[in-house]
């Protein structure tokens, strides 16, 4: 098919609504959802999950499944209504002129087919041109990508690529057919941060090179503001806001787009002083959306018999450009008005140390192939770690998937033992009791918080129970009726209401899940509460409050909290003491302040400028790592991060490819793994830089 | 990938071995070696007359080393009778004492004697193995086909009209037993009940040629069974990968409908279902029993009936060292093919 030249918007959504058809009632995902995308330009889709925003992208691929049917409006590509086509033209349309890239990377690969062929047949399709060229333009495509070994990698299968590596070549695929429109559904979710700053680079750069539109769909208001030119905000299958980057980003116009900035966490929020505003109540579930104004319930302005009297329509700002909001008062409301003083609370002061790590070894052996085991390898999963932590101090670990972050806390937690080195709780050693051997002490007072609420808690079981369980392992209380007052005042303590006692986990939501699972670690007095990624699984909206939640307990319990995280921003907000970590090592290790400034450790110099931040206002350097993080299997030479270190050139006499640093005392508790020398890192700038006001 | 393999085969005789030993102990039980002493000499015995013959024929070594004799890893057992004649396990009239082998056991060949059809155990299991091969050759060759088409045709548009025909003639076959499906055949095909006639209702003449008319019905009793039951784990297989994101992702990229069947979903759908299909081997190999007595077809599931209902040790020990092997043989096929079919699993 030819591509026909056409002038005007690229896609047109107007007033659509699209609702999934089930055995009870009719579900509405997306109503009334109006957007226009010009030739060239990135338009973000914004919202939490189960705003409807992937429904849109699937209602413009006209693919909503067997129950999903558009029920109103119309979706007009290059002019032409999509779903009046017939099912010829939309498969000439798909793939050549449409293209979309998908979240998980992995699962959108076939397994069992070479990458080579799943590229090349993409132009076959569409162009009918011979395997040859097709392997040409494959082979080029994936140049473009940036992709190292072109061509091995069109021999290989998807499952010998890494993650940011898979997801290029899915990029790659919809490039192809050199498409006018590619619909990008959360891209870099599953991705770490810094292979996701590399393919949204990379996107951008394509974007421009072939000139083509794109439809940006992302939960991360910091990932839109960096791809994108226009953006819409979406709230329960509604648009709420939409509008340039620069009008929505600092002149918004809609309670819900201002509550979910002030519910993430940007430089310049602390824990203390500037607490998070958590937006209250819940999401509401598509049948049981509130009359008039969908975020009423939950908006600090919210006027009844106004906001809730009837359907509200988009109102567009006047003065700003294609700027338009979801709201009946948005003329009303003083949108520049401070934010309610949430209570400030005292930091708390930090006591003696309680945990003590010195030079913890794990190691893994494990077969070279899962089926066919021939000689061990060596996963050097925890090198070298040594750290303390303090009576009610929060030490946050930072660091990429691979860094061994989480097998450190399972050696903390005893699910596995160390190989050397030791870790010292109240001076008794740790590392090398496994929990089954664990005494009734040990083990509630060292306790986790997981990372994913949803599989984390017994699905059979009251949510009531399970804590009564978890007290009567600790050994706390002699009798059930002494136990269950304390799982009510527990339920008190992660403020969830005392009737949530009797109910199943699948009755919660997410966040109240994550209540459950804090009240179940804190349920023995724990002194060491390990939180992996604790609101990783969570919507935006829903995490500034369980993470508020925990710094509140765990300000009364004086614990010590070891919060495991990718996330920086939260890291910076909450923490008191960062340390950073790469292939089992320690390269960082400082307060708060010392390792969010210069001088940094390259690392993680790289990790803070990867970290998108959704502040208009913010400066930032901009640093992309090459290549993928090194197995820790096959672990480099020297400095573990000399393969992708943009310093090492300034170290003479290439020590950074044959030594590995020693651990340097750079001020007071900072201390950093590097070989550049003192007036170097003196000469670092700092990332981030906030624009004066 | 040798070494692999090799690794397999070596668990696998260690699996032969400890499987045909409880099949030995089994039928050499007290009880089975008394009615054996019975039919070899007089029924009317009596119990000193029984204990002197199975001293005499060498059943009082313990298990362990009449294992091994039969194995053929120890020295088979002579004795001495009080007249200077020489017997033991590997003297017989044709092979006089002095030209004996000390070992004579499965492994050096001789399987020993069938009491029953009177005849060296390795020619009558070799003679019926191949009957019943040529029977499962053909069984396999309509039902594997056949149901992998069913399957890929009901699984790539879960709940439709196809689907659903297919799914029920799938069920409904499967839910038949072969000698009620094998009765309705020959009713409807072979007598003059309908009178068809097309085929005939016996497969006695197969054993010596086989032609159209009397091997059709006892290959499709047998191929309706087991089809329904690969169809429907295809079936399985196929509707997962038809919902799977890279089927998703095929769509989106413009492919047509049968080339996402062919070319993107086909390999991926057919992982599963080949265990299925190797399991189905042995299964045959001894589900034929009654489809073998139906049609009068003398092959190997006839010849464990027999051997089995006449207490005859040494078939029996025979055929369930065939069985073992075809098991073990088939599953070790079944790894390596899947390794091809799966390239997640390939060696590096």
């Amino acid at each position: 098919m030819t591509k026909r030249d056409y002038d005007g918007p690229i896609l047109e959504i107007e007033k659509l609504s699209i609702s999934f058809f089930t055995r009870l009632r009719e579900i509405p995902a997306v109503m009334d959802f109006s957007v226009k995308v010009q030739p060239g330009e990135a338009m973000g889709l914004v919202g939490e999950s189960g705003c409807g925003k992937s429904t849109v992208a699937l209602g413009v691929m006209q693919d909503l499944g067997v129950n999903g049917r558009i029920v109103g409006g119309t979706i007009k590509f290059k002019g032409r209504d999509l779903s009046e086509m017939s099912a010829e033209e939309l498969r000439d349309i798909r793939g050549s002129e449409i293209a979309m890239i998908y979240q998980e990377p992995m699962a959108s690969l076939n397994p069992a087919m070479k990458i080579g062929k799943q590229l090349m047949e993409v132009p076959m399709i569409h162009e009918g041109i011979s395997a040859k060229a097709a392997y040409e333009r494959a082979l080029e495509v994936v140049t473009d990508v940036r992709l190292p070994d072109p061509k091995r990698m069109l021999e290989s299968y998807p499952h010998q690529l890494s993650g940011g590596q898979q997801q290029r070549i899915v990029i790659a695929m919809a490039l192809m057919a050199n498409p006018s429109l590619l619909i990008l559904d959360e891209p870099t979710t599953a991705l770490d941060v810094t292979v996701e700053a590399a393919v949204v680079d990379l996107v951008k750069d394509l974007g421009k090179k072939y000139g083509t539109s794109m439809l940006f769909i992302s939960h991360n208001l910091g990932l839109v503001l960096e791809t994108c030119d226009r953006l819409c905000v979406m709230y329960s299958g509604e648009a709420v806001e939409t509008g340039s980057i620069e009008d929505v980003f600092d002149e918004m116009q809609h309670p819900y787009t201002q509550a979910l900035f002030r519910s993430i966490p940007l430089p310049g929020a602390d824990k203390n002083a500037r607490p998070l505003v958590a937006i209250p109540g819940n999401f509401p579930l598509p049948h049981e959306r509130p009359p008039g104004c969908n975020f009423g319930p939950r908006c600090d302005y919210f006027e009844t018999g106004r906001c809730d009297a009837q359907d509200i329509r988009m109102h567009p700002v006047p003065g700003n450009d294609r700027h338009a909001t979801r709201c009946l008062r948005f003329q009303e409301i003083d949108w520049h008005a401070p934010v309610a003083r949430a209570e400030t609370t005292e930091s708390t002061a930090v006591g003696a140390p309680v945990l003590k790590i010195d030079r913890l070894k794990k190691y893994y052996e494990v077969a070279a192939n899962a089926l066919f085991s021939g000689h061990k390898k060596v996963v050097k999963a925890n090198e070298d770690l040594s750290f303390e932590a303090r009576e009610g101090e929060t030490l946050a670990i930072v660091g990429e998937s691979g860094c061994g972050k989480s097998t450190f806390a399972k050696v903390l937690m005893g699910l596995e033992t160390a190989t050397d080195g030791a870790i010292r709780l109240d001076n008794a050693d740790i590392e090398g009791i496994p929990i089954e051997k664990r005494g009734t002490d040990l083990v509630s007072s060292v306790q986790m918080v997981f990372q994913n609420p949803f599989d984390t808690l017994n699905p059979s079981m009251s949510v009531g129970r399970q804590i009564m369980r978890a007290l009567e392992i600790f050994g706390v209380g002699a009798t059930d009726a002494e136990r269950r007052a304390r799982m009510l005042e527990l339920l008190d303590l992660v403020k969830l209401p005392r009737a949530f006692a009797d109910r199943m986990p699948r009755q919660l939501s997410g966040g109240q899940k994550q209540r459950v699972g804090i009240a179940r670690a804190f349920a023995g007095g724990a002194r060491i509460v390990v939180a992996d990624e604790p609101v990783s699984a969570l919507d935006v909206s829903v995490q500034a409050a369980v993470t508020d939640l925990l710094m509140e307990i765990q300000r009364e319990e004086k614990t010590t909290l070891l919060f495991i995280s990718h996330d920086l921003s939260i890291v910076r907000y909450l923490s008191d003491r960062v340390m950073v970590m790469y292939l089992g090592h320690v390269v960082e290790l400082g307060t708060t302040d010392q390792v969010f400034s210069p001088p940094y450790h390259p690392y993680t110099e790289a990790l803070l400028s990867a970290v998108p931040i959704a502040d208009t206002s913010v400066k930032k350097k901009h640093i992309v790592l090459e290549g993928d993080i090194p197995s820790a299997m096959n672990p480099p030479s020297g400095c573990p991060f000399q393969t992708r270190c943009r310093w090492k050139t300034e170290v003479p006499g290439g020590i950074c490819e044959s030594e590995v640093p020693p651990i340097r005392r750079l001020a007071e508790g900072h201390q950093i793994k590097c070989h550049l020398s003192d007036d170097m890192l003196a000469r670092m700038e700092p990332v981030i830089k906030i624009a004066a006001e | 990938m040798l070494l692999f393999i090799l690794r397999r085969i070596g668990i696998m005789i260690l699996t032969a071995l400890c499987l045909t030993f409880v099949v030995f102990a089994l039928t050499n039980l007290e009880p089975n070696l008394e009615k054996l002493a019975k039919t070899q000499g007089n029924v009317r015995m009596t119990d000193e007359q029984v204990a002197t013959w199975l001293e005499q024929n060498g059943y009082t070594d313990p298990m362990l080393s009449r294992y091994g004799q039969w194995l053929g890893v120890f020295p088979g057992w002579t004795r001495e009778d009080a007249d200077g004649k020489i017997s033991g396990r590997c003297i017989s009239r044709d092979v006089p004492a002095d030209i004996a082998p000390q070992r004579c056991g499965v492994l050096q060949g001789d399987w020993g004697w069938s009491t029953v059809l009177r005849e060296e155990v390795s020619s009558v299991i070799g003679k019926r193995l191949g009957l019943t091969g040529i029977l499962m050759f053909w069984v396999m060759a309509l039902m594997v086909p056949m149901a992998l088409i069913m399957g890929i045709l009901a699984g790539m548009r879960e709940g439709s009209r196809l689907d659903r025909s297919l799914s029920t003639i799938s069920i409904a076959t499967t839910a038949t037993p072969e000698y009620v499906s094998g009765v309705i055949l020959i009713t409807v095909f072979a007598s003059s009940a309908v009178g068809l006639k097309w085929f005939k209702g016996t497969a006695t003449s197969a054993m010596d040629g086989i032609t159209f008319e009397n091997f059709t019905l006892p290959v499709v009793t047998i191929a309706l069974y087991g089809m329904g039951y690969i169809a429907r784990m295809t079936r399985a297989s196929m509707t997962e990968v038809m919902t799977a994101q890279y089927i998703r992702t095929a769509r989106l990229k413009g492919v047509s409908f049968h080339n996402i069947v062919l070319k993107h979903a086909l390999r991926n759908a057919l992982i599963a279902p080949f265990t299925v299909i190797m399991l189905q081997i042995p299964w045959l190999l001894n589900g034929v029993v009654i489809v073998e007595t139906l049609f009068n077809y003398k092959g190997f599931g006839w010849t464990l009936v027999q051997a089995a209902s006449n207490n005859d040790i040494e078939l029996l020990l025979g055929c369930s060292v065939v069985a073992v092997v075809v098991v073990l043989v088939t599953q070790l096929i079944s790894d390596v093919g899947y390794v091809f079919l799966n390239p997640r699993i390939r060696i590096s």
